[in-house]
């Protein structure tokens, strides 16, 4: 008698989450193209004066890109909970945060890295200094696994719910405001020639904890909606 | 039956005192009932008996309000679910943009594999050969819920709860899953099924355990 082990349970659901991501690849550009077009409209609203556009730009792509995230996050457990696969999951002898943690991992992957992958484009559309691009790119990879995290429990909380994006904005965007004042702080200091460190440790204690503690509450929240 | 020389086997399955209940109103219970290795009972109960949330409580899914599981002797909690139970409910649980042998092996990395089997046997004992790399998303009702039963064959689980097995099934399907259920039994398994139909099991007529409205 072979039992799967937890190790490969999670590499299981890491292979399939990759898998059909690739079958769906068109739909996974689409937080990117998101993020493109919210950006686009700044400069058309604000008119394409580059001094302007630099003062606001990390401003503008990191929301831009928090939104996106945020879009994109009503997808992760949907599917697995209208198939059944999520109470299958739920069902199996592993720790339900480890597998989560593997779903959330893939997610972020898919949909948050191919956001950090434009933002160097995004940031010549806006006229950032290219002296801060390094430290938005770190602030990006530090704070959208932490939106990610963030985000899935609030997403477990709320997938027992028909058509619960509105509400999930409203649960969301609260918790996401301290990650967006460091990240933000951080470029805006890089900018204005501050040391900028201390936001981006911040924001780095914070994606820690949240690795720790995200799967946990989002194994929680998962078992009370589904039921 | 599989029994142990001079002792009185520790049934499988043993509900003490089961009930569950959702905000305060009593779905069902409390239930008290044994299921032995190599045995198949049907649970009968009316639209809304909670012949559903029944199977949900055994497998772990919810927690019920009194009473307690015992699962060859040893209490089965939310925090220590075990490989011994495989649920299928109404849900087939297969994800459309996979092909039936992706949708297995995925299967087999959560819940492990049954010694002998391979997900393209289980496929052909379930009658869709042929079918391994069809996208679950072009299958009938029906092939999904093979697939599902194909499923089941793989995974090293001795209790299946299986919640309307024979739902959207042809004839032939109905015949599989009989046969199915009495493979399942003499290898010392055991299985509880809610049904509305009433099935002749080859074996003549199950055990069943009648399950009673409270409201």
């Amino acid at each position: 008698m072979r039992y799967g082990t937890t190790a490969s349970a999670c590499a299981a659901l890491i292979r399939r989450d990759l898998v059909l991501t690739w079958r769906r690849r068109g739909d996974a550009l689409n937080p990117a193209m998101f993020a493109m077009i919210v950006v686009v409209m700044f400069p058309l609203a604000l008119g394409p004066e580059p001094n302007q556009l630099a003062r606001i730009a990390a401003g503008i792509l990191l929301v831009a890109i928090l939104l996106a995230g945020m879009l994109a996050l009503d997808n992760l457990f949907r599917s697995d909970h209208e198939d059944g696969t999520l109470e299958q999951l739920v069902l199996s002898p592993h720790p339900l945060s480890l597998l989560l943690a593997s779903r959330i991992i893939v997610h972020w992957l898919t949909t948050a890295l191919p956001l950090i992958v434009v933002a160097p484009l995004l940031a010549e559309m806006l006229h950032l200094p290219r002296s801060v691009l390094p430290v938005l790119l770190v602030a990006l990879a530090l704070a959208t696994p932490l939106l990610s995290l963030l985000g899935a429990v609030c997403v477990a909380l709320t997938v027992g719910m028909r058509r619960s994006g509105m509400l999930l904005a409203l649960l969301v965007l609260p918790l996401y405001v301290p990650v967006l004042i460091f990240a933000a702080g951080a470029c805006n200091a890089a900018q204005a020639g501050l040391p900028f460190l201390a936001p981006l440790l911040w924001l780095g204690a914070a994606l820690a904890l949240a690795l720790v503690l995200a799967p946990m509450a989002c194994a929680a929240a998962l078992r009370i909606s589904i039921t | 039956m599989v029994h142990v020389e001079g002792e009185t086997p520790v049934p499988l399955l043993h509900a003490r005192g089961l009930s569950y209940a959702r905000n305060d109103e009593s779905i069902f219970g409390p239930l008290d009932f044994m299921l032995h290795r190599g045995e198949v009972v049907l649970i009968e109960g009316d639209n809304g008996s909670g012949k559903t949330t029944l199977l949900k409580v055994l497998s772990g899914l919810l927690e019920p309000a009194t009473g307690n599981i015992l699962l060859d002797g040893e209490e089965l909690t939310l925090a220590r679910l075990s490989h011994q139970v495989a649920l299928m409910g109404h849900l087939p649980g297969l994800k459309s943009d996979l092909s039936a042998i992706e949708n297995l092996d995925f299967t087999i990395g959560v819940f492990g594999l049954r010694p002998g089997i391979t997900p393209a046997l289980a496929l052909a004992s379930v009658g869709l050969e042929g079918y391994e790399d069809v996208a679950i998303r072009q299958l009938s009702a029906g092939q999904k819920k093979r697939v599902a039963l194909a499923r089941l064959l793989l995974v090293p689980a001795a209790l299946w709860l299986l919640d309307e097995p024979y739902a959207n099934l042809d004839k032939e399907g109905i015949d599989l899953v009989n046969r199915l259920l009495d493979a399942h039994a003499r290898r010392g398994g055991a299985a509880l099924i809610t049904s509305h139909g009433a099935y002749a099991f080859t074996t003549g007529a199950p055990r069943r355990l009648p399950l009673r409205s409270v409201a």
